[in-house]
């Protein structure tokens, strides 16, 4: 049987002129609306190219000459609607004229668009972000496609940009300053169903009815959306109550200097009508700090983490996971929630099930529907004989850091497992070459760590020692892709890439406080420097058991651990975990108390030796090149990104 | 008789958890999956292997109907394994074990994943008769004006007496008895006294209790809520149960005048219990090292009023068909509904007039040693989840033969509405196919 394509089902009417696209397909049908389909030419996805804009513009001017009866712009690709302008065109922004180029180009073409006399239709299904949104925020209707693929947001903000095709006007004006401040100055995205509740899609359908619907909608006659009064006048005469409310609330997550963009995109919204040309000083501003192309960088070194991994086909349907302590716990947890099938081993039930707890509190946070809930949790499957290990195409250790024990397991487990299946250790400390050893097959061992928590960190180093077989690494890298993990293939070293920069940076942070500056004003310093937590804290998160340890492991035995670290381990103060380190966690976070003055150069002292570090290991080969040693730094430890990263903000000190 | 073996692979049940007043921690499904998924684990094959998965279900709930598919998708079968729900009241799981068998016997399936399970906590209140019309006439007035006329009409006492659906399954819907009532009827009927019930009761209390601290329910499988609360084991055996301690009971379905009371009843309880049943070929296949084989079954009808002697009238002809007396048979698992129920089943195959008139005999069939019955426990102490208990009596069956060494054995259960049914087991040693 031949089944009928969307073509037949429309009766749609090729448009003679439709040759001379190569970007958009358009199409007439019979009740003479026009499909306007982006499918562009040699990508998987949609973004909005100068040439695509261009097409655009001039298929705007046909329909100029001969006005459907309504407009629909849909997708082509099966990934999404329009994932955003071409980031690549951003690397090109070198002059403040080329910034305000830019900006133009989309502003005005969208702005033509809303001021059409006929009705026009964004079918969005799929990812619309940056440039897409804001293109279908142009249209008069937005529908959307109910399906978990759809999300969409305003990102710019990430990349040290603003949303200056129209979204700093139309957004506030569709669903309310607040609603549209929150996801421009976050970046975050949202789902099909809160598209709808926040008024931003018209109605959200399922696919089997997304033509039928977006037909009808686009002849409805219907009045464009908006807020209701009390957000109108937010987004008029009280304007700037929730701008300065909005400042605030961005002053707590991000300085200005070293973040202008959200700063710029409040001041665009309620000076200038979200006009970024009305403002050129700050679109001049963006363009010349290094925030944005730094923030760009670190979108493309993000993307060749992702590249990772496509040259191996192999996919995991179940992974087997030994030691449901936290990390190993969360891997499951994490893997479960990421569509494989997970069995969980550890010494009987009562040590699995609280890994279970946490999985199910933290998924029934992040997933709405009862039944996806349900699903996921019926995937995590507690085995505390550890049967999994048998079927598992991945199996993971997690267990305690004991070369014994681990000896044990590796053993048990190789001699269970299946001879095709990825056998990894998450060691952080222990070497892959001492704990292959009890294998048979030693050159099957890899190195697959995460960070904690997992769920939040999204590198994963994969750790390859002199002779691990290289399909293995592959297929781990592979593995660590599929569950949405950024995998960095590192060599095996003391502490990897990521420990081992963090140890020295640790050190003098304590170092400092042995000198009597106290933790508050050495973790003031770093977060002034633009890391996500200070050091003292960090130390304390890790545990100061586990760093006097590490210490020891990576300084060699010879070197004296900081007085102000050994005092507190001798009092019986871990960290969190024991409720007190260097800081008190009574209330559950850490009671800093005021930081004094930082002394001057007190940041740059305490991040050289992690700077130093990352070239040494690039140096050494235990990273392949530069730019992935900024990449594992920023996703595995969320080193200051408007930087672009250790060895970047190094070079950039020197030039 | 069919002569293709049906094997029963491995099996493994939830912990039978006692009922409290509230729905408990898991829906049925919720028991049905995790007992499934820790048995499929082990298993060389995967879930998606299987010829078909059944499930027996006396209560399912409204939104889990066939409940078999849904637990069958849960556990990961796949869209293509066939799954299906059966109902014969309190011998449901045993019905999914005959379906199953008959169904391998016949060349359908060769690997079938069957068993049984209720949550009795959750079964549900519904509506009343005069509510479910009030509701029907308030969905069709169509101005406010006759909406609001209609609540003028609601009585509040309507809406707060609802429907015990518990106690409507528990109810014989034919001749109206409660089930407690057809026990008092064969405590009567045979002379039974409430002390023999609660010297029974005692008995299946104790020897749960050692068969515990021994290690003979190996065949349970613990659970976890979502609150990282971890159940061992059946929470309604108690250590401490005695003469005294029964004694304070009252009866419950004949009030004041009764002889059978919760204590010599089983518990209301949520569990589910699973077997995996295999032909010949796929054990060859998969090289399984099957816990027996099953090698006869039986249905059964009587009256109503006397569904307590069900495993009589099943387990007879079985014994009749193989040649077999009582004691030829080395373990027997009689479901204890009640203990008047059980007690009755005994004191009819030593009646000469019963062996007689009911069930066509020259006479006494004899007496079934007491060692050689329910040795490690029955429902009166670990509980009867309905759908679950016929395939739970029929997996420890296999369980307690293998721990004895013994190899022949009956596992037999009453039916409400007045029916029962009966599978002869042989056990097969540890290690041979």
């Amino acid at each position: 049987m031949k089944l009928l394509t969307e073509n037949d089902y429309q009766g749609k009417v090729m448009n003679p002129e439709t040759h001379s696209y190569r970007h958009w397909r358009l199409e007439v049908d019979a009740q003479g609306l026009a499909w306007a389909t982006l499918d562009k030419a040699g990508e998987s996805t949609n973004s909005l190219s100068s040439a695509v804009m261009e097409e655009l513009a001039r298929l705007l001017d046909e329909f100029d000459r001969h006005p459907p009866k309504g407009l629909i712009f849909r997708s082509g690709k099966a990934a999404g609607f329009i994932t955003g302008a071409d980031i690549q065109e951003f690397t090109q922004l070198d002059t403040p004229a080329k910034g305000i180029e830019l900006v133009a180009r989309g502003w005005q073409l969208f702005n033509r668009l809303a001021a059409l006399r006929y009705p026009t239709l964004a079918l969005v299904r799929g990812h619309c972000l940056g440039g897409g949104l804001e293109l279908a925020l142009a249209c008069r209707y937005l529908l959307v496609v109910d399906e978990p693929s759809t999300r969409m947001g305003l990102p710019e903000v990430m990349l040290g940009i603003v949303p200056g095709w129209g979204g700093m006007l139309r957004l506030p004006e569709r669903i309310g300053p607040q609603a549209a401040l929150d996801m421009m100055l976050t970046g975050k995205t949202i789902d099909a169903k809160k598209a709808k509740r926040l008024g931003l899609a018209d109605d959200c359908v399922p696919p089997r009815v997304m033509d039928g619907a977006a037909a009808l909608l686009v002849l409805a006659g219907q009045r464009r959306r908006r807020p209701p009064l009390g957000q109108r006048l937010l987004n008029g005469p009280l304007k700037s109550v929730v701008a300065s409310g909005a400042r605030k609330q961005v002053a707590r997550r991000a300085r200005r200097e070293h973040y202008p963009a959200p700063y710029a995109i409040i001041d665009i919204w309620a000076h200038h009508q979200g006009n970024a040309l009305a403002a050129p000083q700050l679109i001049d501003s963006i363009v010349r700090s290094p925030t944005a192309r730094n923030l760009v960088r670190v979108f493309f070194l993000q993307e060749r983490l992702k590249s990772f991994g496509k040259a191996s086909t192999f996919t995991a349907g179940s992974v087997h996971v030994v030691g449901a302590g936290v990390m190993g716990g969360d891997i499951a947890a994490w893997c479960a929630l990421r569509g494989l099938t997970v069995t969980l081993q550890d010494q009987g039930m009562e040590r699995i099930a609280p890994a279970l707890q946490r999985a199910y509190a933290a998924w029934g946070q992040r997933i709405r529907d009862a039944r996806e809930l349900r699903r996921v949790m019926d995937r995590l499957i507690p085995d505390p004989e550890g049967h999994g290990a048998s079927r598992a195409d991945v199996v993971i250790e997690a267990i305690h850091e004991n070369l014994d024990a681990k000896h044990a397991l590796l053993a048990g487990l190789e001699a269970r497992m299946r001879p095709d299946a990825v056998l990894a250790s998450n060691t952080s400390s222990l070497r892959i070459e001492d704990l292959r050893s009890v294998l048979a097959r030693p050159e099957r061992l890899v190195g697959i760590h995460f960070f904690n928590p997992v769920a939040k960190m999204p590198l994963v180093e994969v750790v390859a020692a002199d002779g691990t077989d290289a399909e293995t690494v592959q297929r781990a890298t592979a593995f660590v892709r599929q569950i949405d993990r950024l995998p960095l293939p590192v060599k095996s070293a003391p502490g990897f890439l990521v420990n081992a920069v963090l140890g020295p940076y640790m050190l003098e942070a304590m170092r400092a406080v042995d000198e009597g500056i106290t933790p508050a004003t050495v973790d003031e310093a770093m977060l002034a420097f633009g890391m996500p937590m200070g050091p003292i804290e960090l130390v304390d998160m890790v545990g100061l058991d586990v760093a006097l340890a590490a210490g020891r492991s990576l300084a060699g035995s010879g070197a004296e651990p900081p007085r102000c670290l050994l005092e507190r381990f001798n009092a019986g103060h871990l960290g969190r975990k024991s409720g007190r380190g260097f800081y008190d966690y009574a209330g559950g976070k850490a009671a800093k108390g005021p930081a004094a003055a930082v002394p001057a150069g007190l940041a740059e002292r305490l991040v050289r030796p992690l700077l130093a570090r990352t070239q040494q290991l690039v140096d050494e080969g235990v990273v392949a090149d530069a730019d992935l040693a900024d990449a594992g730094v920023i996703f595995g430890t969320g080193f200051a990104p408007f930087t672009g990263g250790p060895i970047n903000y190094l070079r950039s000190q020197h030039a | 008789m069919a002569s293709e073996p049906v094997y029963v692979v491995d099996g493994a049940r939830t912990p039978f958890l006692k009922g409290r007043s509230a729905p408990g921690p898991f829906a049925a499904s919720d028991l049905a999956v995790q007992a499934g998924r820790a048995l499929l684990i082990r298993q060389p094959f995967a879930a998606a292997d299987l010829d078909e998965v059944i499930l027996g279900c006396a209560s399912p709930s409204a939104d889990e109907v066939n409940i078999g598919r849904v637990v069958a998708l849960r556990l990961g079968c796949g869209h293509q394994v066939p799954a299906w729900t059966v109902m014969r009241n309190c011998a449901s799981g045993m019905q999914a074990i005959d379906s199953a068998m008959a169904n391998i016997r016949n060349g359908v399936s060769q690997l079938v994943l069957a068993g049984g399970v209720d949550a009795l906590s959750h079964a549900p209140l519904l509506y009343n008769e005069v509510m479910v019309r009030w509701f029907g006439q308030m969905m069709q007035a169509k101005s406010i004006g006759q909406k609001v006329g209609m609540f003028t009409r609601l009585r509040p006492v309507q809406l707060l007496s609802p429907v015990v659906g518990l106690l409507k399954g528990l109810t014989d819907p034919v001749v109206g008895l409660l089930m407690g009532q057809t026990a008092e009827n064969l405590a009567w009927r045979f002379a039974i006294t409430r002390q023999q019930m609660d010297e029974f009761s005692v008995r299946s209390h104790q020897r749960a209790v050692a068969a515990r601290q021994a290690g003979r329910f190996g065949e349970i499988v613990p659970l976890v809520d979502g609150k990282g609360r971890v159940y061992l084991e059946d929470d309604g055996v108690r250590p401490d149960s005695s003469m005294v301690g029964l004694a304070k009971l009252k009866p419950f379905f004949d009030r004041r005048y009764g002889r059978v009371t919760p204590g010599n009843s089983s518990q209301i309880t949520d569990g589910a219990a699973w077997l995996i049943l295999a032909s010949e070929a796929a054990v060859e296949k998969w090289r399984l090292q099957p816990l027996g084989r099953i090698t006869d079954s039986q249905w059964a009808g009587l009256d109503p009023a006397q569904m307590g002697l069900g495993p009589v009238h099943a387990a007879t002809p079985i014994l009749q068909r193989q040649q077999l007396a009582l004691d030829d048979v080395d373990l027997w698992e009689i479901n204890e509904a009640f203990a008047a129920q059980v007690l009755g089943c005994l004191a009819a195959w030593q009646s000469d007039a019963y062996c007689r008139e009911q069930l066509g005999l020259a006479g006494a069939l004899g007496s079934l040693a007491s060692e050689r019955l329910n040795g490690d426990g029955g429902a009166i102490a670990i509980g009867h989840p309905v759908g679950a208990s016929g395939a739970r009596i029929v997996l420890h069956l296999l369980y307690a033969l293998r721990a004895a060494g013994a190899r022949r054995g009956i596992a037999a259960i009453c039916i409400g509405g007045g029916q029962g049914g009966a599978m002869l087991v042989e056990s097969m040693a540890a290690g041979v196919a």
